[in-house]
């Protein structure tokens, strides 16, 4: 039954989910609202490491994890499965009249609407991160923010984006510099 | 010959999945390689058409693109076979993995770890945020719908899937009464 459920989860997020990898997530973060047995915002949140820094596309990678946590092995199976039918079925009917779909007025128009939507899903899902990596939850005034975590946001955030030798870097390094960071001042 | 066809199909796709980290755009190089040039199966033009499709449908980039070239390959069979392919690997490896740091998450080193790993995060999501708004938001009416469901989603637990019908009839309502830019 659980197993049925968690297709029907993942068939959702892949039919509704625009733009790729990411844009899953919002979907996996209203599922851990309604699912708290399931797994957390925290695991949530480390997946998405762990997603960018395996080979794989990080939509498929995140299904998988979360699948796992859920039911083991066959709870990964079935969540990836549910994940990739809609895709399959619809890629399926698209490719029998391609040119058609393309430059329909009417798809067009709709996905006009739904990338800035999908935009700012991605988003909000950062802000939930944002608040678990960044935050002291509990604590008030200056203990709130946790400063440490808000230095190597500012430190990465400089180097991915405008220093010139390090931002074209591939993410999987720093995730690991910001694991040893992690470790080294005791995060 | 046709199970050593769907054999390779599975195969080549499976490699895609291994040499693929990040996934989207990640993709791009390593099919023109593996399926234009060494394979001959789609031409860099098709390829480029599935991928604007690939981003104009529902899923996983990755997944559509691998329907798209299984199927003209072998049809609905090759669709699916190549589809397996692509996300065989991911399964693999994501099951290893998530075993082992399931088993140590409880080190208080590895919860160290990942609450550094955690602020990348942050940061990756930003940036990611920033490509797609270049490409997503093309003028007001896209700010509108952005600071509509940025809005919406923070505030309310409403469902995902309510945005996605909401700001898709919002699109063909603006396009349609011949608002935002051409």
């Amino acid at each position: 039954m659980m197993y049925l459920l968690l297709f029907g989860e993942f068939f959702k997020t892949g039919l509704f989910a625009v733009g790729g990898g990411l844009a899953t997530l919002p979907f996996l973060y209203d599922m851990c609202a309604r699912h708290p047995d399931w797994f957390t915002a925290a695991q949530l949140a480390d997946m998405v490491a762990v997603s960018e820094s395996t080979p794989g596309p990080i939509g498929v990678n995140m299904a998988t994890y979360v699948g796992f946590l859920t039911g083991g092995v066959p709870g990964a199976i079935v969540a990836t499965l549910g994940l990739v039918c809609p895709s399959v079925i619809i890629i399926l009917i698209v490719a029998a009249f391609l040119k058609s779909f393309r430059d329909n007025r009417f798809v067009n128009a709709a996905f006009y609407g739904l990338r800035p939507a999908s935009t700012a899903m991605v988003a909000s899902a950062g802000l939930s991160v944002v608040l678990l990596a960044l935050l002291n939850t509990g604590a008030q005034g200056f203990a709130l923010v946790n400063w440490k975590a808000l230095a190597l946001a500012a430190v990465l955030l400089i180097l991915t984006r405008w220093v010139k030798p390090t931002k074209g870097l591939h993410p999987i390094l720093f995730i690991l510099a910001s694991a040893v960071v992690g470790v080294v001042f005791q995060f | 010959m046709v199970m050593k066809d769907l054999l390779t199909l599975f195969l080549t796709f499976a490699k895609v999945g291994v040499m693929t980290f990040g996934g989207g755009y990640a993709m791009l190089p390593i099919l023109q390689r593996e399926v234009v040039e060494n394979k001959g199966w789609a031409t860099d033009e098709e390829l480029t058409d599935y991928f604007a499709i690939g981003q104009c449908t529902p899923g996983v980039i990755a997944v559509n693109t691998a329907t798209f070239i299984g199927r003209k390959q072998h049809g609905v069979v090759g669709g699916i076979v190549a589809t397996l392919g692509v996300v065989f690997p991911s399964l693999l490896i994501m099951c290893a993995l998530a075993g082992v740091i399931e088993a140590f998450s409880h080190l208080a080193w590895v919860q160290h770890a990942f609450a550094g790993i955690r602020v990348c995060v942050c940061v990756l999501i930003f940036n990611a945020v920033v490509k797609l708004w270049k490409s997503a938001v093309k003028d007001a009416w896209g700010v509108a719908i952005f600071l509509c469901v940025l809005a919406l989603s923070v505030l309310t637990s409403l469902s995902p899937v309510l945005y996605v019908l909401a700001a898709a009839l919002a699109g063909i309502a603006i396009k349609t009464l011949g608002g935002g830019k051409k």
